[in-house]
């Protein structure tokens, strides 16, 4: 895999960065937290993101997309990442059309176009305790004749509370806990008998917990192949691992570059706190760990676009680095800070907050090195 | 990419042809050839790969043609070295002239010394070692003391340096010496090639914690050094060494790859650990996890921290392909990180063995684990040599993230 970005996917990113600069730096997300609305989402922004064609970055081509691939979408989220820009991209552009892509021709034809022109907003309704696990799924679908009725509960769906479309995994067969038996169904989000909570997240994420009480859909929507679905499943949450890892690479790396520059102007006894080796050594530390992840996450995003057969445990490398990094990272940044750093005036703070609730989406560390392990057969 | 196509087929059928059997078999601990006035072969074989690989400049593939290097390009040496591994040819030579005196040659030295010195460092006909380091001059490496005088056409150097390397094996040595004993620190040091072959020159070896070592410790009593050793100017040897020292930490730092990352996954081949390997035939496996949970749990973590240091070890050289930098103040990442890494490899390899890696010699343990048992005490070093690990990030904190002083 690569190691380095092509021109096309520099350009995203610097028009990204561009972006992020100019129109959604933190004063933004500071503004759309604090606004009465239930989610942290300004629709403005969101049609702009459409108009650039983001959200079609992993659509193929005939359906209106660009398909400028993992890597490219990665490198915008990497970007927005270090504004904290609030926005459906990462569970509609990454997650959602990833799924979509294996609905059927009619369904992709329906929703993907949409996504692409009108910014219709996917979620992915899948957990339903308070650790990722994609096996544990006991949300039932029941068989009606030629539809299925849902009934259930999920907890941590990304974007869900705002979203205009619904991908949620079902137990269709078998028993909690095993792979066979899962299927998927896509519905809207206003469909009868389902309750969509926004839950308020530490950092403002959006996430909402869903009730399915006899939720009627017609098999036309199911995803994948009936009982079969998990293998879809696994695979567009790999690639979302690797997109999330990116959007927390650059949440990192801006944190840790605001603490930088905290550290050769702030001065006490005398002195920058820079020149204190105390502090020196932790931010020498912090920059190889950085330097390690930059590695991770570009190894991990071009796999899928360059068709290499390693991208599961990529992804779960990236995912578990990352992880513990930004984790690193967002507690040394609040100390190095000081006092200033446990005030709401300052940034810095809000990517503390904002690394624990990215470290448990799609699996946290300790996850992906149990999963790492396991891929490498022990 | 046609030429190169043609380069692979043609280095290819060259390697058949001139490698001989004996150098495709694994090489056991005496089997480093390291050139040099009295170079000790393992092997006839040995010497017939070391004159053809010489001969081809192959031995050290990047370095020009004019110097008798191989002048190959980057991409040409990306595939001498896979068709190397694919028939596991032995290195043909092995020496700290190739990793690190050439690099600085080539950058820093006349061409009258670069004509002298670099062919003899490509054909393996000196061996040289480093004098570096002092009995007072470790982490502070621009505090020595050994001096050399102005007598005329040549220097008289008198002093003492610690760490060098195999120096009772090596016919010459790359000095750094004091000769502005009135200037600052940094502006008063010279680098020196020094010919060990002569009276005053004596070295005596040290015994480390891990048992015999190839350090000694290198005595200069009234030494005689020509003029035309100086390289680059007087009082300008600090330039020269810190370059020097970035290649050190680069060789250091490949210590730290292996593991589950280093090893790239072929098609339909299962990637395996060598750390996870080790535990399950110590510690037992149960439903094909490893049996203990807190020590599968740390082999992971060190294989994701391994995995990705050598993901960055890849992409600084594909970054510095384009510009053809050499080595920077990163480095100091790489030799910190490294470093650490190996050190943790021996701990987690002592988790995983319990007593059976805590053997000195005799019965009772295999050669393989007495071998583990000494490794784990040399690597206590790898954080020391080459700059410390505090070193590193002291270099780090103020030339790549230009914290103030």
């Amino acid at each position: 895999m690569s190691l380095v970005l092509n021109e096309e996917q520099i350009f995203l990113k610097d028009s990204a960065k561009k972006f992020a600069s100019e129109k959604t730096p933190t004063t933004h997300f500071r503004e759309v937290r604090d606004s009465e609305i239930d989610n942290c989402y300004d629709d403005k922004i969101w049609q702009e993101m459409v108009s650039l064609g983001w959200t079609g970055i992993l659509v193929p081509e005939e359906f209106g997309g660009s398909n400028f691939g993992v890597a490219g979408i990665s490198s915008i989220l990497e970007e927005l990442g270090r504004t904290l820009t609030p926005s459906p991209l990462f569970s509609t552009a990454v997650v959602g059309v990833s799924l979509i892509k294996h609905a059927s021709d009619d369904v992709k034809k329906d929703i993907l176009i949409k996504v692409v022109q009108d910014g219709l907003r996917l979620c992915f309704a899948i957990e339903e305790s308070n650790h990722h696990d994609p096996v544990k799924i006991s949300c039932e679908a029941k068989k009606d004749g030629s539809d299925f009725i849902i009934s259930g509960e999920k907890s941590f769906v990304i974007d869900g509370g705002f979203a205009d479309k619904v991908i949620v995994a079902c137990r269709t067969s078998g028993k909690e806990g095993t792979k066979d038996g899962i299927s998927l169904f896509v519905l809207d989000a206003d469909s009868k008998g389902l309750t969509i909570t926004p839950t308020k997240m530490v950092d403002s994420r959006n996430a909402a917990n869903m009730k399915f009480e006899n939720v009627k859909v017609s098999s036309d929507t199911l995803i994948g192949k009936e009982d079969n679905a998990y293998e879809i499943i696994e695979s567009v949450l790999d690639i979302s691992r690797a997109a999330i890892s990116a959007e927390m690479l650059g949440s990192a790396l801006q944190a840790y570059e605001i603490t930088l520059d905290y550290l050769k102007e702030r001065e006490q006894f005398g002195s920058k706190i820079g020149s204190f080796q105390a502090l020196q050594h932790r931010a020498a530390i912090m920059f190889s760990e950085l330097e390690l992840c930059k590695s991770c996450v570009i190894e991990s995003i071009t796999s899928f676009d360059e068709g290499g057969n390693d991208s599961e445990r990529l992804a779960s490398l990236s995912k578990a680095k990352v992880g513990e990094v930004f984790h690193l990272i967002s507690n040394e940044s609040v100390q190095m800070h000081g006092g200033i750093g446990v005030t709401d005036e300052y940034d810095i703070g809000l990517y503390l907050k904002r690394a624990r609730v990215a470290e448990q989406i799609f699996g946290d560390s300790n996850f992906h090195k149990n999963r790492y392990a396991e891929l490498t057969g022990y | 990419m046609e030429n190169l196509d043609q380069f692979r087929k043609e280095t290819k059928e060259w390697l058949e042809e001139n490698c001989p059997p004996e150098m495709r078999k694994p090489m056991g601990p005496g089997d480093v050839v390291w050139g040099g006035r009295n170079c000790k072969f393992p092997h006839p074989d040995a010497k017939l790969w070391l004159e053809r690989m010489g001969e081809k400049g192959w031995t050290c593939p990047t370095w020009p043609k004019e110097y008798s290097g191989g002048g190959l390009s980057f991409d040409e040496n990306k595939i001498l070295q896979e068709e190397l591994m694919a028939i596991r040819a032995r290195p043909a030579l092995s020496s700290f002239g190739i990793w690190m005196l050439g690099p600085a040659l080539l950058e820093f030295a006349s061409e009258e010394q670069k004509k002298k010195y670099i062919p003899e460092i490509v054909k393996g006909e000196i061996r040289w070692c480093q004098g570096y380091s002092e009995p007072g001059s470790g982490s502070d490496l621009a505090s020595l003391k050994t001096k050399a005088e102005d007598n005329g056409d040549h220097f008289v150097v008198n002093g003492q340096k610690v760490w060098t390397s195999y120096a009772d094996d090596c016919d010459m040595i790359f000095t750094l010496v004091r000769t502005g004993p009135q200037e600052p620190k940094h502006d008063g040091i010279s680098f020196l090639l020094i010919d060990m072959d002569q009276p005053g020159v004596t070295t005596k070896p040290i015994k480390l914690i891990s048992g015999k070592s190839p350090f000694c410790e290198t005595f200069f009593d009234n030494a005689i050094v020509p003029k035309e050793n100086l390289v680059s100017e007087l009082n300008k040897g600090w330039d020269v060494a810190k370059r020097l020292l970035q290649h050190e930490r680069n060789m250091i730092a490949g210590m730290g790859l292996g593991g589950a990352g280093s090893a790239k996954k072929k098609k339909d081949q299962t990637i395996s650990s060598g750390m996870a390997t080790l535990a399950k035939t110590y510690v037992g496996e149960e439903e094909g996890k490893l049996a203990n949970a807190g020590l599968r749990q740390k082999i992971a973590s060190f294989d994701i921290n391994s995995h990705a240091f050598s993901l960055t070890m890849k992409r600084a050289s594909e970054e510095s392909k384009s510009s053809n930098s050499g080595p920077s103040p990163a480095s100091s990442m790489f030799k910190y990180y490294g470093s650490e890494s190996n050190k943790l490899r021996y701990e987690l390899m002592l988790e995983a063995m319990g007593t059976k890696a805590l053997g000195w010699e005799g019965e009772g343990f295999g050669p393989a684990e007495l071998a583990i048992t000494r490794e784990w005490l040399r690597t206590k070093a790898n954080s020391i040599e080459g700059g410390t690990s505090e070193v590193q990030l002291n270099i780090i904190a103020k030339r790549v993230l230009d914290l103030p002083q």
